[in-house]
């Protein structure tokens, strides 16, 4: 929103260069370079265990690069002092696999107390603004459960409505549609593309899903578990017809050649 | 149940040798010895086994495994084995099972490493701990130096449901505990008393015992196995969660927001919890003293009095206010270091009570020396 709007649709926003991510000494990936443009539904795909959850939590500044660089706005998060780096990761919204709702809070305190940390806004504002995102996600009338109470696909709903609780400039999702039936994930997809457009955001989601990918992404990059670093990138319908390493051809294809 | 599973040995097509197979190849059936079928003078120079379905009546997993294990063998001889007179299920499985060559750089542990290698390892990790503990102490002095500028970010809600939880709802575990371990100190020192005599300074023993040591070790030991094993495995849970990293990305501080109301709620209610165990500790050891060995409760109450200063009060409070702190911190490290399993929230747990027993030990010996040489 107020962030997005004197910058640019397409300009640069993520960039990757020379990214090696490790654990101890066991290198996942190596050498990954790529840009995510704003206004991007940007995939990360690949096989499983090839680091794509990884990958993710490098870009958020989870985890620190072995080699390399992450920069957001031509800043690393790992450059910065500890205030401007809890403000820059404020300008994200992550949707977790599970959700990852803080489970002793209600629906509403989840999306509130971000809110209540960042602004000044009353009690009875923030609740207001609590009960909108819950509507966004269509999740109305459910303020007071706490998150055992609900089920899985809602409590992905309700970690989403959480994660655009402060309007955010990126939003991440890892393996949106895990666990979530067609229809279910679908609607998943559309709710997706509505927040980016209204939000002005850059999203970034990593997924398997074949449908999703060709349903919202408009660019994506593609690791190999295997050799250990990614094999293509470019657009996924371009990559369908026009990718000629066979690993990635066969994914995009489900396994028909 | 039908036949026995068997393998004929015959000539098969093509100058190769067949193996055929028989009767019931199911888990539970004993399987013809693959050492003596290997060594039938039959097929010991056949460069070519031809494996063949001589009357399989029904076949499970076990086929399977035998073969593999049958094969194997063949081809270390540098014969080759023919599957094509096997039923089809057999091979599709089989085919199944090889199609995916097997991984060798999965980084799975390989053989137990001796005993040389372990106990260096173990010294490493050791190390590795220190470097741990010593990282989590900082980031926690940092959190409780923005709470004392008044710049920590954390609920007042939960802090007071930290200290209801500390407080409040630990004392009828402390009453128990405290009034027993009064009744013991009086018990075991009546016998030795009542040699001289000297039944009256039963009041002292236990005054002394309760208010300088026992009250603030029980109530210590209660609240590590209690809170302190609660702290790990919620903040584990957590963790496995990924709540923690929900906070992390939202630039909330975990240390802030979950570690610091636990760590203020601890060192707050320990050293009242302790004077509560140290009262209910002399109130166990008057009725020893009442109904055992006869002195009056004025009397006994007097004799305390008289004995028992601020001072031991103080050195019992004092210490379990560092006790407070020593849980908080093991409890609390234990599940932010803990790991993404359900295994390793249990793991957390229990490290964390043992972690906390050991360290509100160690810190005590250290205060009896030094309350020695201080002349306390």
């Amino acid at each position: 929103m107020s962030a997005a709007e004197h910058i640019e649709p397409g300009e640069a926003h993520i960039v990757v260069s020379g990214l090696d991510m490790a654990y101890g000494s066991f290198v996942v990936q190596r050498d990954l370079n790529f840009t995510v443009r704003r206004g991007d539904v940007f995939i990360i795909m690949g096989d499983s265990g090839c680091g794509k959850s990884t990958l993710l939590r490098h870009l958020v500044g989870l985890k620190a690069p072995a080699r390399g660089s992450v920069t957001i706005n031509g800043e690393s998060l790992w450059e910065l002092d500890e205030d401007a780096r809890e403000a820059a990761m404020r300008r994200f919204g992550l949707l977790y696999q599970s959700g990852a709702l803080w489970s002793s809070l209600t629906l509403e305190e989840n999306i509130a107390l971000p809110l209540g940390e960042y602004t000044d806004l009353s009690k009875a504002e923030i609740a207001e603004l609590a009960s909108l995102k819950l509507s966004l996600v269509g999740l109305a009338g459910f303020e007071d459960f706490y998150p055992s109470e609900i089920s899985g696909g809602m409590a992905k709903r309700a970690g989403l409505a959480r994660a655009i609780a402060l309007d955010p400039e990126i939003l991440f999702f890892d393996e949106p549609s895990a666990g979530l039936d067609p229809i279910s994930s679908a609607r998943l997809d559309e709710l997706i593309l509505e927040l980016r457009d209204s939000l002005g955001a850059t999203v970034v989601v990593v997924t398997h899903e074949l449908a999703s990918i060709f349903a919202i992404g408009t660019n994506s990059v593609f690791l190999d578990a295997e050799q250990r670093t990614m094999v293509a990138q470019g657009p996924p319908k371009d990559l369908l017809e026009t990718c000629t390493v066979p690993k990635v051809r066969t994914f995009l294809r489900r396994g028909a050649e | 149940m039908s036949e026995k599973p068997g393998i004929d040995i015959r000539p098969g097509p093509e100058g190769a040798m067949e193996l055929a197979l028989t009767g019931a190849w199911i888990i539970g059936a004993v399987l013809p010895d693959l050492d003596a079928l290997l060594a039938d003078p039959k097929i010991a120079g056949a460069h070519r086994l031809r494996l063949a379905d001589g009357g399989i009546a029904d076949w499970d997993s076990i086929l399977l495994t035998y073969l593999r294990r049958l094969e194997g063998r063949v081809a270390e001889r540098g014969a080759t084995t023919d599957r094509s007179g096997l039923p089809e299920g057999v091979v599709r499985l089989l085919a199944l099972a090889e199609a995916v060559p097997r991984r060798e750089d999965t980084g799975a542990p390989g053989a137990r490493p001796g005993i040389v290698t372990r106990a260096g390892e173990a010294v490493l990790r050791l190390g590795a701990e220190a470097a741990g503990m010593v990282a989590f102490l900082g980031l926690a002095a940092m959190a409780f130096g923005k709470f004392v500028l008044g710049r920590a970010r954390f609920r007042g809600s939960d802090l007071a449901l930290m200290l209801e939880d500390c407080g409040p709802k630990a004392l009828p575990i402390v009453t128990l505990i405290s009034v027993l371990v009064g009744l013991i100190l009086a018990f075991v020192g009546a016998v030795q008393l009542q040699l001289f005599g000297a039944e009256i300074f039963i009041a002292n023993l236990v005054a002394i015992g309760m208010a300088r040591e026992m009250g603030a070790l029980m109530a210590a030991i209660i609240m590590a196995g209690r809170t302190g094993a609660a702290f790990a495995a919620e903040l584990g849970t957590m963790q496995v969660n990924e709540e923690i990293d929900a906070f992390v990305t939202l630039g909330i501080s975990p240390m802030e927001f979950l570690v610091l109301p636990r760590m203020i709620a601890l060192a707050l209610m320990m050293p009242l919890l302790c004077l509560y165990a140290d009262l209910m500790g002399i109130l166990g050891g008057a009725v020893v003293g009442i109904f055992m060995l006869d002195i009056s409760p004025i009397q006994y109450f007097n004799q305390t009095k008289q004995f028992l200063g601020m001072g031991d009060f103080a050195v019992g409070v004092f210490k379990a206010a560092v006790f407070g702190v020593l849980i908080a911190i093991s409890g609390c490290m234990r599940g932010m270091q803990c790991g993404r399993s359900s295994q390793a929230v249990g793991m957390a747990a229990t490290s964390a009570v043992v972690l906390a027993i050991v360290l509100i030990i160690c810190a005590d010996g250290v205060f009896a020396v030094l309350f020695h040489i201080m002349g306390i």
